[in-house]
């Protein structure tokens, strides 16, 4: 099961935060945090933007596309940020991906 | 790597993820703002009967726990002020009858919550419940990797055969799991077999967390003491372990002090970034701190604000910062790095909280204890004098197999 944490994020990757991930604004701090086990993480407002639009729905296409228009930016630049990011937050398990249901 | 907890040790990894330091943001009037995370010791009440417990000799008995209601309002009030996580723990918590209203009631003010147990008084349902109020992690203790060492050091039969259930119904219930493996003289040799079990309950994260000596601990001493080559093959283990695992477990490391050179930064500097609050309500800067005698600790029962109390109260700032300390500390280049060492462990050897700890090697007391750690672990007393309210019960003579 293990293996399953590992995810290899490509355009086609729809991923979410793991239950286990919250993303919160913390209004004492004024910051935006994600929580963990034992951890807590201070997401920039990059991050914060890519990981709101991980709603398990989206694609990393969608999601670049959607970047792209909103910041005029050329979408192979956005792509590779992104996809770097997400496979970054992936491997430290701050990341999955929506899954079919398998009974 | 943004992790505030670790001090921002880990931050250097220059991560494409876009996370920053927290810490690094705040000025340092800001330094001992409130802490991101909070230890609440519901009860001193636990089925089991570790040797090297972390609670207090003098337990809180059952009649003087905070009432549910109590907890609600501490709940609300820590969320308030700033408090992001919560770790209910204890003594055993699951012990307490209103685990899952408190887990619901901290859900509910935006806490996340994790649950630190032994396991043993857990069901599937119970958990169930727990998951469905919220809880966001799971931290379970293991003694060893099988039942023979297990529930001797743990005092209770069949513990482990429950831990290992209760930890699959973790996993089952899609909650991260993390194993917490207390070692020791008597289990180190156990600890390859520890990590591949924890692998095989797909736990998330390894704490190998060598005793740290006080408290019950310190009254075991002689029969925990690892060997200086015990130690050496633990931390040989440790990291070819971290290396191959990388990825699918995550293994946190606590070397034992006494044989370090260094003494810890513990509990990230006294009143810098951690408090927690005992049963009965006593707001403490470590969990061990009431071992310190003279040290008044304010209750969350008084008419003080835990706020306050914090940034206020005489025992938080008695040894907050480096302007209490003594030579060879006051003059010290690492003063800021390891603020001291450890105030409780300082006057459980040297009978002043105010002292050097005796874990460093510029403490005149150093050399002293070292040798007494060398002695007591080649000396094979292996009798426990098992936890509880009790002041203690020496293990039976025959059970400990020497």
């Amino acid at each position: 099961m293990a293996l399953s944490r590992n995810i290899s994020v490509s355009e086609a990757s729809r991923p979410k935060l793991p239950r286990h991930a919250r993303l919160k604004f913390d209004e004492t701090r004024q910051v935006w945090v994600l929580l963990a086990p034992e951890r807590v993480l201070a997401p920039d407002e990059i991050a914060v933007e890519v990981l709101q639009l991980c709603d398990g729905v989206r694609s990393v296409a969608d999601m670049v596309d959607q970047l792209a228009a909103k910041y005029t930016a050329p979408r192979e630049a956005i792509l590779t940020d992104v996809v770097a990011m997400l496979q970054d937050l992936a491997d430290k398990g701050f990341l999955t991906e929506a899954r079919e249901k398998t009974s | 790597m943004s992790d505030i907890f670790a001090d921002g040790k880990t931050a250097s990894a220059a991560p494409s993820d876009g996370l920053a330091v927290l810490e690094q943001k705040r000025s340092t009037a800001e330094t001992f703002g409130i802490p991101l995370a909070v230890l609440a010791e519901l009860t001193h009440r636990c089925p089991l009967q570790c040797p090297y417990c972390s609670n207090p000799i003098e337990l809180d008995r059952g009649g003087s726990e905070l009432t549910t209601e109590e907890w609600k309002r501490v709940l609300s009030e820590l969320a308030e002020i700033g408090v992001l996580q919560l770790h209910f723990s204890g003594g055993e918590p699951t012990a307490r009858k209103d685990l899952v209203e408190l887990v619901q009631h901290a859900t509910d003010v935006g806490l996340y919550s994790n649950l630190i147990t032994s396991a043993v008084l857990l069901t599937k349902e119970k958990l169930s419940a727990l998951a469905d109020a919220g809880l966001c992690h799971v931290q379970i203790s293991f003694q060893g990797n099988e039942p023979q060492v297990a529930d001797r050091v743990a005092g209770l039969k069949n513990a482990h055969e429950k831990k290992i259930e209760a930890a699959k119904w973790t996993r089952e219930l899609d909650l991260p799991l993390t194993v917490n493996a207390v070692m020791h003289r008597q289990n180190l040799h156990q600890l390859s077999d520890i990590i591949q079990m924890a692998v095989d309950l797909d736990a998330d994260r390894l704490e190998v967390a060598n005793v740290q000596y006080y408290g019950w601990a310190l009254k075991n001493r002689a029969a925990l003491m690892p060997t200086l080559e015990q130690i050496e093959e633990t931390s040989r283990i440790v990291e070819e372990a971290a290396t191959r695992l990388k990825g699918i477990l995550a293994i946190d490391y606590v070397v034992p002090d006494y044989y370090a050179l260094r003494p810890k930064k513990c509990m990230g500097g006294w009143g810098r970034q951690f408090f927690n609050i005992s049963p009965a309500g006593k707001v403490l800067p470590c969990h061990a701190a009431e071992s310190i005698t003279g040290l008044e600790f304010e209750s969350v029962r008084s008419n003080h604000s835990i706020a306050w109390i914090w940034q206020n109260s005489e025992a938080f700032n008695r040894y907050r910062g480096t302007g209490w300390m003594p030579e060879p500390c006051k003059s010290c280049e690492f003063r800021e790095i390891d603020f001291g060492g450890c105030r409780c462990q300082a006057f459980a050897l040297t009978g002043d909280a105010g002292n050097t700890d005796p874990a460093c090697t510029l403490s005149p007391m150093h050399e002293q204890i070292f040798k007494d750690a060398e002695r007591e672990a080649a000396a094979h007393q292996d009798r426990f004098l098992y936890r509880n309210f009790a002041g203690g019960t020496l293990e039976t003579e025959g059970e400990h197999g020497a």
